[in-house]
């Protein structure tokens, strides 16, 4: 339990000037990590080793680092958010990995999340799918009381399954299809339990998936890697919950 | 009467919010589609005022620093919201949790603000409800409540330890609504820099593109700033990597007050610091001492032997275990306000019990409810707070107690603002955390995200149409004129000399430097002579800071370094004036203990006599002193006491 | 439904039914198929059954059935590794997925290169030859080891690519939650193993014990 050091470490890493640019892997060497520091933290001392040499910093993204905001990402030595399972990357920590290992960092790879710089992708694809119709369409003021409509334990704990999705995108990133199933069902699944979500549940589900199709991620093929790799571990039923609301939508048009 | 004018509406207490409502100006559906409103930062508070805002008909731009507007820290808020909703029939009302409040906050608010945060806090639950959020429920299929620390009722509403995020996603779903009919604009991975000021009104912002360097200029008929707190100016910290105070310190700069910058919170549930190379600090929600026992060692062999690691927590007997919230506070016991637990938490540690290595350290036992109630139910209340647990100490929560230390959290100071949230700046706004308002010197626990979603769901779109109603003649908002263009020199200019200066050391080796010396001085415990030192040290580092700081990369283009370097230098100023404030604060108050002023038994002794104002800080310019204001708070509704939880 | 055939998950319901009916079809060859271990009169009997008039029917839908899921799996193999422009340089999908999951069209397409080989051999002559004794031709052919190994490899094949298919089917259109899932997984599993082992069985026992 108690923390050793790593010796030493030989990172890959992929760096990408911009978007524009072609990128390649660079492989620094890196000293004395304590086994319980985490991977980014692991990244800063990097970054500093790198500007106490007055080259550019590895850029990638992070914020929270507790793993519920899903602003980390990478894909570390061939898994999203590594080795550790139920972790984003910022939970990852380096007790993980032996030392005189070499780690290979890679940005998310799908073509709906292009690459910005380095190690950071572009996730608005997630976004706009949202924005096509996650939610419930209420306004400010004017609802009813909370306890008006009694909700089942049962869907609320489901939902709240569901509900726990960060948008990481872990999901299409380690689908061999580049698919965002998962995260689209996340949403659907989650509104579909709740009688709040149900009133506009077909139009959810058709307008969601139109614009998951229309941004070009893959089709879904239940290899179920995505719930494999998702930090807050979402059941892939949650798809198949998508399927059906998206089926009953469909066979009503 | 001083310059400073709360707008604090005459009338019973309970009577003035809906008396300011009905007299306040409205604009009409056809003129609100004429107005521009900036929102910066989207968390609760921005989030659910752009969305609200946007609803009303008024065009919205938002701004974020992070890739999405669902990623601002309120996300990671755990325990709850409270509401004083008295669903579990337990003698709740709006005015038990307005006292609660007010006494959590060690009376350093005002009684009007929080008796309308109070007064509000239902309709937010009906809101998220109506949303989607998945609340927890009892079997019945009713709303679930749990108790949190300094109320003596259960009025807090939970989803699981994700409360946060579900709220969140519920005003980020709401904004998505309002994205998708266009009266909405995110503007993500941008960071405001200034605020712009035309004949005295704020009209319009500076943003900082972080994807290209670019500097943009953005107007509208007001600006409301979501920024949240500036803990992270003590480098570790609960708050996430990128949470600055940056919009809120330009502002100040630009003639907005800043109000009570020393209080900041310490919340008393952290994981214990595990090294130097440690770049934040992860909190474990308050909601765990509900079931949780905070213990240390009653005898100091066996803390020493915790800490050189040669005996197991588990083979301390009961009775060889100092249980010592539950000692000396024996009416809240393991539930007192953060404030108390932390001071109690480093009391102990500081007599040599701390149960870490460091000695920085206390127990947090699940022992006891897992034998009362049972694996399966602590697993299903706290499982995922036990997981995180686990992954970054691996350590088994469910077989070991949980080491925890207090951290910095949560800032109640802030710009100050009016009755209607308006800042000193006219159509500048600061809600959520960005304002001083509503928590005094201490904040409770499950206030933060109701605090949040009261300002932007029921209080900013109401006063801010009192503002807007007396816009309606202006004109879209020009961003070519020599105001805009002087504060985008500005903000280039800074940025520059940052860049600049060539040295040697990272903007983290400064920031590092500024947090050790605000948590050392400025932190929990506070004294006259170690402010004064905390303020040669700061103007050594910001002097060190402006000679030896590099930052690599290119100028105009994505870069870490050079948005970090903007950050840490107004850290450092925002760090001399909470050390001005906390010096003239000679009382022990809230969060803090100022040595000075402690009662015969060591506990925290307030001052009312001398104290009871608001801190309001102006700038007076670059090399001189801020001026301090004081807003008297009146208490008409509650009897100061000295705060007690025995 | 207008358009519901073009979205993924209208693609994704036309290969689980296309799919589904071709495990019907899997069911009633292979019951067939094992007649040749009971007697050749029952074989043969078996034989002139699926020459009747109704049953002859079936087979061009059967025919489109193999076609629709054939060209579909293209369709979406094609969008798929489109999806991904840029391939990562390491990836470590067996600790997330099983073989057979992110395989399907591999399998799919060995099997195919299996069915045509099939036709060419046996569907084509019983079809268009002159075969009095379909047990005799069948067990001569089988006895043979080449084609022997090859029919045994391709059940095998066939049954990898039904342990992730027939459960996907069910997914696909719906048809699984939590209870579901572990049920249908182990379906998909036994319905693997018996047409793997019901399909390799049969040349099998040519071999060994010749005809």
């Amino acid at each position: 339990m108690a923390d050793k050091i790593l010796k030493e470490l030989t990172l890959k890493v992929w760096r990408q000037k911009d978007a524009k640019s072609k990128g390649g892997f660079e492989t620094y060497k890196i000293h004395d990590i304590s086994t319980g520091t985490s991977f980014l933290e692991m990244l800063d001392i990097l970054n500093e080793q790198l500007v106490s040499e007055n080259k550019e910093p590895v850029a990638f993204d992070h914020d929270c680092r507790e793993g519920i905001c899903g602003t980390c990402s990478l894909f570390i030595d061939g898994r999203a958010h590594g080795p550790d399972d139920d972790v984003t990357t910022c939970q990852l920590h380096m007790r993980r990995f032996q030392d005189g290992a070499t780690i290979t960092i890679e940005p998310w790879r799908c073509g709906a999340f292009p690459v910005i710089k380095d190690l950071i992708v572009d996730r608005q694809a997630y976004d706009k799918i949202l924005q096509a119709g996650g939610y419930v369409s209420v306004n400010t003021g004017g609802v009813p009381d909370g306890n008006a409509i009694p909700i089942s334990n049962d869907n609320a704990e489901e939902a709240m399954d569901a509900a726990a999705c960060i948008g990481c995108g872990a999901c299409a990133a380690t689908c061999k299809n580049s698919s965002a199933m998962l995260f689209v069902a996340a949403k659907v699944s989650q509104l579909a339990l709740l009688p709040q979500g149900k009133v506009e549940a077909a139009r959810r589900a058709k307008a969601m998936v139109a614009k998951m199709d229309e941004l070009g991620f893959g089709n879904c093929t239940n290899t179920g890697a995505c719930e494999m790799e998702c930090p807050k571990s979402i059941s892939i039923q949650h798809i198949a919950r998508l399927n059906r609301e998206f089926l009953k939508a469909k066979l009503k048009d | 009467m001083s310059i400073l004018d709360a707008k604090i509406p005459a009338g019973p207490l309970k009577d003035k919010w809906s008396a300011h409502k009905a007299h306040i100006g409205v604009v009409s559906p056809a003129n609100k589609k004429k107005l521009d409103v900036i929102v910066v930062g989207t968390g609760l508070a921005g989030g659910s005022a752009a969305a609200s805002l946007a609803e009303l008909g008024y065009n919205v731009t938002a701004f974020c620093y992070q890739d999405s507007p669902r990623r601002a820290h309120s996300i990671a808020a755990q325990g709850g919201i409270n509401a004083a909703k008295n669903y579990p029939n337990d003698n709740d009302s709006v005015f038990r949790l307005f006292y609660e409040t007010i006494k959590g906050g060690d009376y350093r608010a005002r009684e009007a603000n929080v008796y309308r945060l109070a007064e509000v806090s239902n309709a937010i639950i009906d809101q998220c409800v109506a949303q989607g959020v998945p609340f927890a429920r009892e079997y019945g299929g009713l709303l679930a409540n749990r108790s949190f620390g300094g109320a003596l009722v259960s009025r807090t509403f939970y989803a699981r330890g994700q409360t946060g995020q579900q709220l969140l996603l519920g005003c980020y779903g709401a904004m998505n609504r309002q994205i998708e009919k266009g009266k909405i604009k995110v503007y993500n991975r941008h960071e405001v820099l200034d605020v712009v000021v035309v004949d005295g009104k704020a009209r319009g912002v500076i943003a900082r593109d972080l994807v290209t360097g670019k500097i943009e200029r953005f107007g509208a008929h007001a600006v409301v700033l979501a920024t949240g707190g500036y803990g992270n100016v003590f480098f570790l910290s609960t708050n996430a990597m990128g949470c600055n105070g940056s919009a809120a310190w330009q502002a100040y700069k630009r003639g907005a007050m800043f109000g009570n910058p020393c209080f900041v919170q310490i919340h008393p549930t952290c994981i214990p610091v595990h090294g130097e190379q440690q770049s934040k600090l992860t909190l474990m929600s308050e909601s765990l001492r509900n079931d949780g026992r905070v213990w240390v060692p009653k005898k100091i062999e066996d803390a020493k032997a915790l800490q050189a690691g040669t005996k197991h927590p588990n083979d301390i007997p009961d009775e060889d275990r100092d249980f010592y919230l539950e000692r000396r506070y024996p009416a809240f016991g393991n539930l007192v306000p953060r404030d108390v637990a932390s001071r109690a938490a480093k009391e102990r540690c500081d007599a040599g019990f701390g149960v870490n290595n460091t000695g920085k350290a206390v127990f947090l036992d699940f022992k006891y409810a897992i034998q009362q109630l049972g694996r399966d139910t602590i697993e299903k209340r706290y499982g995922n707070l036990f997981q995180m647990y686990e992954k970054i100490t691996a350590v088994d929560p469910y077989e070991n107690p949980m080491m925890i230390y207090p951290a910095i959290h949560y800032s109640m100071g802030g710009l100050w603002v009016d009755y209607n949230l308006m800042t000193t700046i006219p159509g500048l706004y600061a809600i959520g955390e960005c304002n001083f308002s509503d928590h005094g010197a201490n904040r409770l626990g499950a206030s933060a995200l109701m605090q949040g979603l009261a300002d932007g769901y029921f209080i900013l779109p109401y006063t801010i149409g009192d503002y807007l109603a007396k816009e309606i003649q202006t004109p879209k908002i020009q961003t070519n004129t020599p105001e805009f263009e002087e504060a985008e020199k500005h903000v280039t200019d800074r940025l520059r000399k940052l860049y600049d200066i060539k040295g040697t050391k990272s903007p983290d080796h400064f920031h590092k430097q500024l947090g050790h010396i605000m948590w050392d001085y400025i932190g929990m415990a506070r004294e006259a002579s170690g402010l004064k030192k905390a303020i040669e040290l700061i103007a050594q580092v910001k002097e060190e800071f402006y000679k030896d700081l590099r930052v690599v990369g290119e100028f105009s283009a994505m870069n870490n370094e050079l948005e970090k370097a903007g950050r840490v230098a107004d850290f450092i100023e925002l760090a001399e004036l909470m050390a001005h404030d906390a010096l003239d604060r000679n009382e022990s108050c809230g969060g803090h203990c100022r040595l000075e002023s402690v009662t015969e038994e060591g506990e925290a002794k307030r001052d009312d006599e001398n104290f009871k104002y608001v801190s309001v800080w102006e700038y007076k310019g670059e090399n001189t002193a801020p001026e301090l204001h004081k807003e008297e708070l009146e208490f008409e509704n509650v009897q100061l006491t000295q705060r007690s939880y025995k | 439904m207008s358009n519901f055939l073009t979205t993924s998950i209208g693609k994704k319901v036309i290969m689980s039914l296309s799919g589904l009916f071709l495990i019907l079809f899997l069911c009633v060859h292979l019951s067939v198929n094992l007649l040749l271990l009971v007697s050749p009169e029952a074989f043969n009997a078996g034989c002139e059954f699926m020459a009747l008039p109704f049953i002859k029917v079936i087979e061009p839908v059967l025919a489109l059935g193999f076609i629709v899921h054939i060209v579909w799996a293209s369709i979406l193999t094609i969008q798929n590794q489109k999806a991904r422009p840029q391939k990562y340089a390491l990836r470590k999908q067996s600790q997330n997925c099983t073989w057979p999951s992110r395989n399907m069209y591999i399998l799919g397409a060995l099997v195919l290169a299996f069915l045509a080989l099939h036709i060419a051999t046996i569907w084509y002559r019983f079809k268009f030859g002159e075969i009095h004794d379909h047990y005799e031709f069948v067990s001569g052919f089988l006895v043979q080891p080449v084609f022997g190994i090859i029919y045994i490899i391709a059940a095998i094949f066939l049954g990898l690519h039904l342990s992730h298919g027939f459960w996907s089917a069910f997914q696909s259109i719906g048809f699984s939650n939590d209870i579901w899932r572990k049920r249908l997984e182990y379906v998909a599993y036994f319905f693997a193993i018996v047409f793997a082992v019901g399909f390799s069985i049969i040349p099998v026992y040519f071999l060994i014990f010749g005809n």
